[in-house]
């Protein structure tokens, strides 16, 4: 969608001064608008460094729920002998727990019952539930210092993503619309898709904030694709009506306002003239981008036979690529049911089955699509698990509380540094011993991939520049290529 | 400057460019310098002491004339060159420049040169505008003010617009409803409007914004966004509007109305504006960290709605822009921190949050007085018949257990009575552990164990769970507030869930034995439903049949009718889990008391439930004292004597009783209570919190408002009452005026203060100051013929001008000059907001259902929205059918984690905050909505099927019942040619369908014109 056109005049000086130079260039560049905007931009605001755009777009893939770490990505063979043993206090040191765990008696250390390995040329670590992801190891960028301050889901996603953990702040998604606008007018900028996990595990709330668009204008906010019925809201024309009875009243329409626009010479007449053609367009770029019947049976292979059924992960990695391929900005998967507080072995492994093969399968994909490049995949959670067992601690069974101190995401393309990993935990998988990547360090470095400094896409609200980053934020150099 | 340069700068030079291009050359410090130092200046060297730097102060004169600690003169008046700002402003070393080159911020040419001349002419400062009360000035009104601006920037006023069209603009204005619906008759446009003001309708089209900006929801938000009842609050907005509260009491009773002597009920209902905001259910979190922010959302709230400041950034530090410091935050966040509240809310609908007050309809209050008549006459006959009924029971419990059938024994595998602790159990030893802290207290019988659904007790099986292997299962259960959980399990934690399960499940009992849940298995809810709060007795037997009917629930020793939900049970049910009290292995808790588990190896006969029943209850109760008896326990011993020990007489009495009892529960049940604001006798202590931290208490304050703004009056009392006061007196600077733009933004689209949330240093300055503070003065003050705070009467004062009159569109002149019209030489034009686009084609297609008020509809929305995102899927949005679905869209469910589509398409904000202004846009998918939705469809189909009952010039009249004018020639050729091809490939109801959707998609029907 052509953001620019969407912003009400009337709205658009109290914005940013980027939203007001934005729409002055919008209003007459056709492609490559990002990088005009961007630029404008910087000039803008006193003509600093431009960064050259890494990434184009992203995929991000997030495992609602906070996939544990220790189990997946960050081994601590040391733990075996210490099944069983109590957290110790110089690891813990005190630090606040949630209100599931902080009245237990015991916190018994929980090793992982997962056998890792090291795979490809970089030799990074990865548990036996991953089978496919470790086979791009050599493609992925981990990092296993991320961390949070937030120690409950809704705090935590929401601080993700929009770089706060209470509500009304735009997310992450709707920043970078807003700051690059779209490739593609015929789709919008900002797609989200939503699959249900395999695990006995709740599946935690999203929440529409996730992909609002907070105080920015609301033409940023994500777009839910469904998997069933229309995938766009209100895309299909009533029952009875054809593409060309369609076509003919939208003829007419524009008549009509067009002769209104004679009269009051009002400019929003002429967008919403052009926003009804874009609407008619989409009803049809929409479904082309949904039909997954022109993908070959290899195609089906590699990401795993779910993906021939709507809504899964799978489907939705495909989908993903596709959107990917026709330009579209920010495309946000969830895969729902990673809060393994009880019963961890059967139902991670239940949810890591569900993603691996999907998520490799999109890196290799978009790699030889030759959309790696500039296409930047993330791939983690709102945070990861605590090393000890919340509940009782049996041989086969056990479960782990949320931890925000050190979790693990990994990314590919888009820039970052393949084969490496970076950040380092203590032997616990408790606390960070090296390198640590806050929340938004690591939303700053994914704006740094795109071109943006994350201090500078600001948009002001109630009299002050807010950004994604609040007034935090170091960019992650380390893992830049 | 270049004109490209200052539009770059942002909006507060644009309104400098219309200014000085058409001014002289004169620079005003409120105008044109405070934005530039604000912006650039301020936030090192401005009203936050922690963030200063170099002790340098540029927001006041005095300090920013006196020599800096280098000796330097930051500013001398008259003379630019020697102004060390200056200096270092022009300065090309990077270490000297200023604003520093870290923060990318450097000033333009143009600024630099408005400094200096600023200087020049002597540095002259003035107080920001909105921190002055607002004076009135010699205008007589608001047309004389606009004018008088027009001709200082030689514009004129456009021409009237026509009446028709002047008439939809006023009655959407007003009402949010086409004027067609309202009676068009009455001759002039003065009286037409008071039509409107006097419709019932007006009070929801003003109840609109407002709910907006009190972040007004029908769900908790947070977390699994659990569903609350606010709806009698939004019904009190409406209705206040209606009667015209003036606006100084519509303050007072919002703020604290249950602070007014003799509150009433209605006042009291105002108050839960402060309790709109989101509240959270998520286990696991800090209780005092969420209460704190509950309270923080009150502050921010507040201040924004009434005062259109900012305090939020105030929260953690001093604002950097506005004169409000941390400590006027939190000495404001004392008069807000003083109800009886919790972090963790579990309450859900019809329950309020605590504190909250019951709202029994006046059908319910009937009813249960009747019900607390019939129980006080039938205590009284009771006496009357037995004068010695209380002594003859007391004299009978010295025997009464003796008298009891013996308590079955027999095949008793487990028993927890946890009157010690939990490892307190029966004759088969078993092994157990304990998971979390466990807290107890008082039980059906000694002591019980407390449960808040985090922890558990477990034990080993002793005898081997099996779809073929009888057993019962005993236990007493005292179930919190939240309404579902897990009583005891033994069951397997993966997909299958293997095993046996009693869940209190929405206040029933369900029982699950299961080979593959929700497959294989029988599945049994009892009928009784019951709530917390008064301990219940749950049998469960199971006679290894395989079978539902094998399987009976005893609720307080009577056999309980039960739904029998599933009853396919074939596999094996062996679980290697243990058996679990309070939890189910995927994570359910139990949250309140459990008391006198019990496991048996056989079927208890119904006599042996019984006994059972009353054996536990008499044990525990007589062990209490009379006078120290749960009530409800007195009264089921009293109906235990009669029933055994009176007369037939007495016997009828008590079973009257009994029923007239349960009847009033239930229907005390049903009743719905609303979270309201409620002053604990002693208030909390208030700290000034480090970082805005919970847990990081600082100086401790108590409630004052900012000093910057005023102060309290002597006579104000310190509490909300006193701050509702301060901010309707004549000293606040803030209230009226901000009032006064919301309503001036309804009528015009846009505020005179563009930036309506933000009515500080960094917001806007007004677009006609002289006007907003005339319209704010006559406001406050009232005149000769309106009273102080007349809501109405000052929308008729806009409406009724020739400002508003005038035409909307555009000339070639104002196009280039004032796209925006904030020099209003133009009448409004905009598009409507969600709730009125759907009302109007409600009301087009006369569809609408005029009711006012009552509990939120579902009308018709896609499928599957909720269940994508809420808890496991579990919320589900079912629609409602009929009246429901055509009543006004600020009556729509709103799901604030999942809010109504339609509304959020057209720019709805979210409802998790408070939202002043809702953004304008126009996007594909608005117009997709329009054309496709199933509402509109119906609307388009209704008013195809009005036209259609037309005898002729049904074109036209259509045209004119969704336009509010007549069609021209040309437009109804387009549409009849359009009509003819359509006719030509379908029905004719088919072909005006699509002509009626093509009329409610015209531009002109969507804007505001």
């Amino acid at each position: 969608m052509k953001s620019k056109l969407n912003i009400d005049p009337a709205m658009t000086p109290i914005g940013s001064p980027l939203a007001f130079t934005r729409r002055a260039l919008f209003g007459h560049a056709a492609g490559g608008i990002g990088t005009l905007a961007l630029s404008s931009l910087q000039n803008a605001q006193g003509g600093l460094t431009t960064f050259a755009p890494k990434a184009k777009r992203i995929i991000y893939l997030f495992m609602q729920g906070g996939p544990s770490q220790l189990d997946l990505f960050d081994p601590k063979p040391g733990l075996a002998k210490r099944h069983g043993e109590e957290l110790p206090e110089s690891i813990r040191q005190g630090q606040r727990l949630t209100t599931m765990t902080s009245k237990q008696t015991s916190l018994p250390v929980a090793p992982s019952p997962f056998k890792f390995a090291q795979h490809g040329q970089s030799g990074a670590w990865m548990s036996e539930l991953l089978p496919h992801t470790a086979k791009v190891a050599d493609e992925l960028c981990i990092i296993r210092s991320l961390n949070s301050e937030a120690i409950n889901h809704d705090p935590a996603i929401t601080f993700l993503q929009t770089g706060h953990q209470q509500p009304g702040r735009p997310s992450f998604g709707s920043w970078l619309s807003y700051g690059l606008g779209t490739e593609n007018s015929d789709l919008p900028a900002f797609v989200v898709l939503i699959s249900r996990g395999s695990a006995v595990s709740p599946a935690d709330p999203l929440y529409a904030r996730l992909w609002g668009s907070g105080f920015l204008p609301s033409n940023h906010q994500g777009v839910s694709f469904r998997s069933s019925g229309d995938p766009v809201l209100y895309l299909s024309n009533p029952e009875g009506v054809s593409r060309a009875d369609r076509r003919r009243l939208l003829t007419t329409l524009s008549k009509l306002n067009t002769m209104q626009h004679k009269q009051s010479l009002d400019p929003e007449i002429n967008t919403r003239i052009a926003q009804y053609e874009m609407a008619f367009r989409m009803q049809s770029s929409v479904p082309e981008l949904t039909d997954l019947k022109g993908e070959s049976d290899d195609t089906f292979r590699r990401y795993g036979e779910d993906a021939r059924r709507p809504g899964t992960f799978a489907a939705n990695c495909l989908l993903a690529r596709r959107l990917a391929e026709r330009g579209c900005r920010f495309i946000q998967l969830y895969h729902r049911g990673w809060d393994q507080h009880y019963n961890l072995p059967t139902n991670l492994a239940l949810q890591a089955n569900d993603v691996d093969q999907a998520s490799a399968a999109l890196v290799t994909d978009l790699r030889q699509r030759g959309l790696l490049e500039d296409t930047l995949v993330v791939w983690g959670g709102e945070f990861g698990r605590t090393t000890y067992s919340q509940g009782k601690l049996t041989g086969t069974n056990f479960g782990r509380d949320h931890h925000g101190r050190c979790f693990t995401v990994w990314m590919a393309g888009g820039g970052v540094k393949p084969g490496i990993t970076h950040g380092e935990t203590d032997d616990y998988c408790y606390g960070i011993t090296r390198d640590p990547v806050h929340v938004h360090d690591f939303n700053a470095t994914i704006m740094r991939l795109f071109g943006i400094d994350h201090t500078k896409l600001t948009f002001r609200f109630q009299g002050r520049d807010f950004r994604l980053t609040d007034i935090h934020g170091q960019v992650v150099n380390a893992i830049i290529a | 400057m270049s004109t490209r340069t200052s539009i770059t700068l942002g909006h507060c030079l644009l309104v400098g460019l219309i200014v000085v291009n058409a001014a002289t050359a004169t620079v005003e410090y409120n105008r044109d310098v405070r934005p530039i130092l604000s912006d650039k200046c301020f936030k090192c060297h401005g009203f936050d002491l922690n963030t200063r730097k170099a002790k340098l102060r540029l927001d006041e004169r005095e300090e920013a004339l006196k020599p800096a600690k280098s000796g330097e003169l930051p500013i001398v008046p008259g003379n630019p060159e020697a102004s060390a700002i200056i200096q270092r402003i022009e300065s090309a070393d990077p270490g000297e420049v200023m604003p520093p080159a870290k923060d990318h911020a450097p000033l333009k040419a143009g600024e630099i040169a408005i400094l200096k001349q600023w200087i020049a002419e002597g540095a002259k400062y003035q107080a920001h505008w909105a921190f002055v009360p607002p004076q009135s000035g010699n205008a007589k009104n608001i047309d004389e003010i606009v004018r008088a601006s027009l001709a200082r920037h030689g514009l004129k006023p456009s021409s009237k617009v026509d009446e028709a069209t002047l008439r939809r603009r006023v009655a959407l204005a007003l009402t949010g409803l086409p004027a067609s619906s309202f009676d068009t008759k009455p001759s002039s446009f003065e009286s037409f409007v008071d039509t409107l003001l006097a419709s019932p309708h007006y009070g929801e089209r003003l109840a609109l914004d407002w709910l907006d900006a009190a972040r007004y929801a029908d769900t908790n938000g947070y977390y699994t966004d659990a569903e609350r009842q606010a709806w009698p609050w939004r019904d009190w907005v409406i209705r206040a509007f209606n009667e015209n509260l003036p606006f100084d009491r519509f303050t007072t009773e919002q703020l604290a109305g249950d602070l007014l002597p003799n509150a009433t009920l209605e006042q009291k209902i105002a108050t839960a504006f402060n309790r709109n905001h989101m509240v959270s259910n998520e286990s696991g979190i800090i209780e005092e960290e969420y209460r704190t922010g509950y309270v923080c959302d009150r502050v921010e709230t507040t201040a924004e709605t009434w005062l259109g400041l900012t305090m939020g950034c105030a929260k953690c530090h001093d604002h950097k822009y506005d004169p409000i410091t941390q400590r006027d935050y939190y000495s404001l966040f004392a008069a807000f921190n003083n109800i009886e509240e919790k972090g963790i809310i579990k309450e859900v609908a019809p329950l309020g949050a605590a504190p909250a007050i019951l709202l029994p309809t006046l059908e319910q209050q009937k009813k249960l007085d009747e019900l607390g008549g019939e129980l006080k006459q039938l205590q009284a006959k009771l006496k009357a018949v037995q004068p010695s009924l209380q002594q003859d029971i007391a004299r009978w419990e010295a025997s009464a257990l003796g008298s009891l059938p013996p308590a079955p024994t027999a095949g008793s595998l487990v028993h927890f009575s946890f009157d010690t602790d939990a490892a307190d159990y029966g004759p088969k030893r078993v092994k157990s552990g304990v998971t979390g802290k466990l807290e107890d207290g008082p039980g059906v019988k000694g002591r019980a164990t407390m449960l808040n659904a985090t922890q558990y007790i477990d034990f080993a099986d002793p005898q081997g769970l099996e779809r073929d292997v009888p057993f019962t299962l005993s236990v007493w259960i005292n179930p919190g507030s939240s309404p579902q959980g897990c009583v005891a399990s033994k069951q397997d934690s993966d997909a299958n869930g293997r095993g046996f399960e009693i869940l209190w499940y929405k206040s029933q009992p369900r029982i699950n034995l299961a080979h593959r849940y929700g497959h294989d298995g029988i599945e049994v809810v009892a009928k009784d439903k019951f709530s917390g709060g008064q301990w219940r007795h749950l049998v469960i037997t199971y006679d290894g049949s395989s079978r539902a009917a094998g399987l009976n629930i005893y609720v307080d020793g009577k056999l309980s009718e039960v739904d029998v939900r599933r009853d396919t049970l074939s596999g094996s049910i062996a679980s290697k889990e243990p058996w679990r009290i309070g939890w189910k292995g995927t994570g359910i808790g139990f949250d309140g008391g459990v008391d006198e588990f019990r496991l048996f190896d056989r079927v208890l006969t119904a006599d042996e439930v019984a006994a059972l029943h009353w054996r536990e209850f008499f044990e525990g109760t007589l062990a209490t004292a009379r006078d120290r008896r749960a009530k409800a326990a007195s009264e089921k011993l009293e109906a235990y004597y009669i029933a055994r020990h009176g007369t037939p007489e007495m016997r009828m009495l008590s079973q009257q009783l009994t029923q007239t009892r349960d009847a009033e529960e239930s229907l005390r049940k049903s009743v719905i209570s609303i979270a309201v604001m409620q002053e604990m006798a002693k208030p909390r202590e208030t700290h000034v919190l480090t970082r805005g931290q919970y847990d990081q208490p600082a100086e401790q304050v108590s409630f004052t408002v900012p000093a910057s703004l005023g102060e309290l009056g002597a006579n104000m009392p310190r509490n909300r009452l006193g701050l509702a006061q301060w901010l309707v007196s004549k000293e606040n600077p803030l209230t009226a005026r901000v009032m006064v733009n919301r309503l001036w933004t309804m009528c015009f689209g846009d505020g005179l203060v563009r930036t309506p949330n933000d009515f500080g240093l960094q917001g806007e300055a007004p677009t006609n100051a002289e006007l907003l503070d005339w319209l704010a003065v006559r406001f406050r003050d009232g005149d000769a013929h309106t009273k102080p705070w007349d809501v109405k009467a000052l929308l008729k004062l806009i409406v009724t001008s020739e400002t508003f009159k005038q035409s909307s569109c555009f000339t070639p002149e104002l196009l280039a000059r004032d796209p925006d019209n904030r020099l209003l030489a133009r009448g409004p034009r905009f598009r409507l907001p969600a709730e009125v686009l759907r009302d109007q084609a409600l009301a087009i297609s006369r569809l609408l259902v005029p009711t006012i008020g009552g509990p939120s509809v579902k009308p018709p929305q896609p499928p599957g929205l909720w269940e994508a995102v809420s808890y496991n899927g579990e919320a589900s949005y079912s629609a409602d059918q009929g009246d429901a679905t055509h009543r006004r869209g600020l009556y729509t469910f709103w799901k604030r984690q999942s809010p109504p589509p339609d509304m959020l398409t057209f720019d709805a904000p979210t409802r998790e905050v408070c939202t002043i202004r809702r953004p304008r846009t126009n996007t594909p998918l608005q117009a997709l909505l329009l054309l496709n939705d199933a509402n509109y469809q119906e609307a388009a189909q209704a008013l195809a099927q009005l036209a259609l009952k037309q005898k002729n010039h049904r074109i036209e009249w259509a045209f004119q019942r969704a336009t509010g004018r007549s069609a021209k020639p040309a437009e109804v050729a387009e549409l009849q040619a359009f009509f003819d091809d359509q006719l030509a490939r379908s029905s004719e109801l088919a072909a005006w369908t699509m002509m009626a959707s093509l009329l409610l998609n015209l531009d002109e029907v969507q804007t505001q014109h």
